[in-house]
């Protein structure tokens, strides 16, 4: 039986990948996410703070006797300290002309009395956020604009980043590390329902085809439906063909031994020799098609069998013993003598109905290829290697084609006028091999025909 | 003493160099490969010790210290960042605006708290109040003020005893003593109640703590007012008619600071010793050195310290410097 089935990505790992990629993604997001809205946040934290100090330097501007005076207060710069210890630019513009602070720090020209303007510059290799603002003074005689810029290095800005930057790399990783064990565990659950169904499959006997009825989710309802429909349908047939099988049995058998025994009694009354000749072929070819109907039926019977072998603890001896007491007739018409080596009990796991018909298949062959007052004996040993010989004395298989005679319909060259179909030894090769054995068949050197089945 | 020699500690006329150091000296072997230059607002006196014992650890280094006012020494590095490897000033806000301007280095040096040091540039090294100190001479009575206050009663009470022996830093010309007395306005009014005092009594203006203190032993001074505890009290051990005062109504302390050049040219060796010199200073306190140590446990606690920030800056602006020193002009000068 081929119990190979073509497998793709399995549904647990479609599933799971599936829910960790999305994971992966949504941690990457709010990692960006969360990075760039602090990152705002943080900018806008450190714009305030500039543009306070802006605000300050620019209110303590006063016009006294026409000259300019900024007494800003000491808080405009102290309130710009960071934990990283940020550097400090400012400027302080009268009109166009600068009157205090740094001269490197650009003029950025703030429209006079509007709100705070920001800007990214480079200062002496450093990268400083500025924030600029103007303020118009109206004295007795002149009227001035005074703007002021203060601009901050990053440092303290990038350490809050970075921390921030860590602390979401540190969200990003839990969210997914959860979103993943939670797949998992979604995954497992969502693919229960369908390795019980596996597993009672799995556990149940050869004939057991009854339908399936424990609950199934609502997915799986059509396949269980369609295989428990299916299920029906070979039960129902296998149990047609089993009736089938013994029915055309009795149907060819029952006519043909009716016309046998016609032609039998007809012999007695004829007289004439071409009469009685033509009678005796007659019956002979009722023989062969009795011979070949029933040898068919159990060959069919046979394969039908062996791929639901219904196993049972046997005793071998036992087996062998019974069946030898039913041909014991047949082989004392012929004064062969059946002998049976069975020195301890050899209990094996088998179909007892086919293995009874291997071995009469065999035994039936010592029979008739065998001469009259010679023994036949059949060996039962513990060993699975030569678990039953059977042997004769008569002059064994012809050499030429031994290796084919177990194929089906094939007659060795020393049977001619023996009645056979040529199914007997395919019926007992097909029976060790459905017992994962095999048969062979030898010649003694002294002679006579060995069959070993091995199982 | 076995590892090296104290070369030279001359007064250098001023046409040898060009510059006019108020000390000048040289340390280390005589074939010391390489020659640190540290130019200070700190008496060689009180450095020597420090200088000796790193020389002593690494004899292949000879150092050259110049002393300067802190306002000239500002001027000399801002004109020249590459002709000095250390910079040590008692002027904070002067030389947080040097590492502000980009003069410093950015050094690793241990065994500093935070607030002793700004952008790993800027390392302070003593905690150093501003005192006042008195001739007891002239408190017969042994009433010593112990607050600006008294101290301004106690001028009001006797004016002519005080008259002309009141001593104060020249805050035109001394970086230190504007730095103090910008911090002292900061803090209270009374600062320019006192400076107004001060001025009707025709108080003398001075360079240097130094210089107060010799006129203060001689009699000359009654008081002087925000002079450098350390000097004081270095000098308190041979003449002990001082009497030192840390106001209680608010104190000012002072950090000296060290800076390493931007621009200097052997920065390792320059690092190792900025390094050398914190260690000494925030050691064990029984070292015999004539620097004050950094106060490491109490700046946490009593936050009196002038703070190292970029709010240093607020007085240096011109605008500010012009009117503070306008205000502070007419206030001391208005009598003279
Ligand atoms: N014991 C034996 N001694 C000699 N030849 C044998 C023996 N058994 C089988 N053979 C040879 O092997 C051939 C095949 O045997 P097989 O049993 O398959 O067919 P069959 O006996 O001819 O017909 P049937 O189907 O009726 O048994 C026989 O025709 C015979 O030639
Ligand atoms: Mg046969």
């Amino acid at each position: 039986m081929n119990n190979r089935v073509g497998i793709i990505r399995s549904l647990r790992d479609r599933l799971a990948i599936t829910l960790i990629g999305g994971a992966a993604v949504l941690a990457i997001l709010l990692y960006l996410v969360v990075r760039s809205y602090a990152a705002q946040i943080a900018q806008q934290g450190q714009d305030s703070i500039l543009a306070a100090s802006v605000t300050s330097i620019l209110d303590a501007a006063i016009l006294r006797d026409g000259e300019v005076e900024v007494d800003f207060p000491y808080a405009s710069f102290s309130m710009l300290s960071t934990d990283s210890d940020d550097r400090v630019f400012y400027a302080i513009y009268q009109d166009d002309e600068l009157i205090s602070g740094y001269d490197t720090l650009f003029h950025s020209d703030p429209i006079p009395d509007a709100d705070h303007r920001f800007g990214t510059a480079t200062l002496q290799n450093a990268e400083v956020r500025v924030a600029s603002a103007a303020r118009t003074l109206i004295g007795a005689q002149v009227t001035t604009v005074i703007s002021v810029s203060v601009a901050q290095t990053q440092d303290a800005l990038e350490v809050t980043l970075n921390r921030i930057s860590r602390n979401a790399a540190g969200f990003g990783a839990g969210f997914f590390l959860l979103a993943t064990a939670l797949s998992f565990w979604a995954t497992s659950t969502t693919i229960g329902p369908l390795k019980r169904l596996t597993s009672s499959v799995t556990r149940r006997g050869p004939q057991d085809l009854r339908p399936f009825e424990q609950p199934v989710p609502t997915e799986m309802e059509p396949l269980v439906a369609s295989l428990n429909n299916l299920m029906g349908r070979l039960d129902q047939s296998l149990s047609q063909s089993e009736d089938f099988i013994a029915e055309a049995a009795h149907r060819v058998r029952t006519p043909l031994a009716t016309v046998r025994s016609y032609a039998e009694a007809t012999l007695q009354r004829v007289g004439k020799p071409e009469n009685r000749h033509a009678l005796r072929s007659m019956v002979k070819a009722i023989d062969e098609s009795s011979r070949a109907a029933g040898q068919l039926l159990d060959h069919a019977m046979i394969t039908f069998r062996a791929d639901h072998l219904d196993k049972q603890d046997l005793d071998l001896g036992e087996l062998v013993g019974e069946l030898v007491r039913s041909l014991t007739p047949i082989a004392e018409m012929k004064d062969v003598r059946l002998q049976i080596r069975c020195p301890e009990t050899v209990n094996v796991q088998g179909d007892a109905i086919l293995l009874q018909n291997a071995i009469r298949n065999v035994i039936d062959n010592a029979l008739k290829y065998s001469p009259a007052e010679s023994d036949i004996t059949i060996s039962v040993s513990n060993s699975a290697e030569d678990r039953i010989a059977i042997r004769d004395e008569g002059p064994g298989f012809p050499e030429n084609n031994m290796a084919m005679l177990a194929d089906r319909f094939t007659r060795g060259s020393n049977s001619e006028g023996i009645t056979g179909s040529g199914l007997g030894l395919t019926i007992a090769q097909d029976v060790v091999i459905a017992h994962g054995g095999h048969l062979v068949l030898a010649n003694h050197a002294e002679g006579g025909a060995c069959v070993t089945l091995s199982f | 003493m076995r590892y090296f020699i104290l070369l030279i500690l001359t007064l250098i006329p001023a046409f040898a160099l060009g510059q006019e150091w108020e000390e000048e000296a040289r340390f280390g072997n005589e074939g010391a490969q390489s020659t640190l230059r540290v130019i200070s607002s700190t008496d060689t006196s009180f450095f020597a010790p420090v200088i000796e014992t790193f020389v002593a650890k690494s004899p292949s280094v000879a150092i050259s210290y110049f002393v300067t006012s802190t306002a000239e020494l500002n001027r000399i590095v801002r004109e020249n960042p590459s002709g000095y490897d250390v910079v040590i000033s008692s002027a904070m806000d002067l030389q947080l605006k040097l590492a502000n301007d980009g003069f410093a280095k950015e050094l690793t040096v241990d065994g500093l708290p935070d607030w002793a040091k700004w952008r790993s540039s800027l390392f302070a090294f003593t905690t150093e109040p501003a005192a006042i100190v008195m001739n007891k001479k002239a408190f017969p009575d042994g009433r010593i003020p112990q607050t600006r206050q008294e101290l301004i009663q106690a001028m009001r009470d006797r004016p002519e005893e005080f008259s002309g022996r009141i001593g104060t830093y020249d805050v035109r010309e001394s970086g230190l003593g504007y730095l103090f007395a910008t911090q002292d306005a900061r803090a209270s009014e009374t600062y320019w109640r006192l400076t107004e005092v001060m001025g009707s009594l025709k108080a003398r203006l001075y360079c240097c703590s130094s210089a107060m203190i010799d006129d203060l032993v001689t009699g000359e001074l009654a008081v002087a007012y925000n002079v450098l505890g350390s000097y004081a009290k270095a000098r308190q051990d041979t003449s002990d008619q001082l009497q030192i005062v840390l106001p209680s109504d608010f104190p000012t302390t002072m950090m000296r600071t060290a800076l390493v050049s931007a621009q200097s040219s052997q920065p390792q060796i320059a690092e190792d010793f900025v390094q050398h010199l914190i260690s000494l200073q925030t050691g064990s306190t029984d070292n015999n050195m004539p620097l004050p140590p950094l106060d490491v446990e109490n700046a946490v606690t009593g936050r009196s310290n002038i703070a190292l920030e970029p709010a240093l800056m607020t007085y240096l602006d011109r605008l500010k410097r012009r009117n503070f020193l306008k205000e502070w002009e007419s206030a001391i000068i208005q009598g003279q």
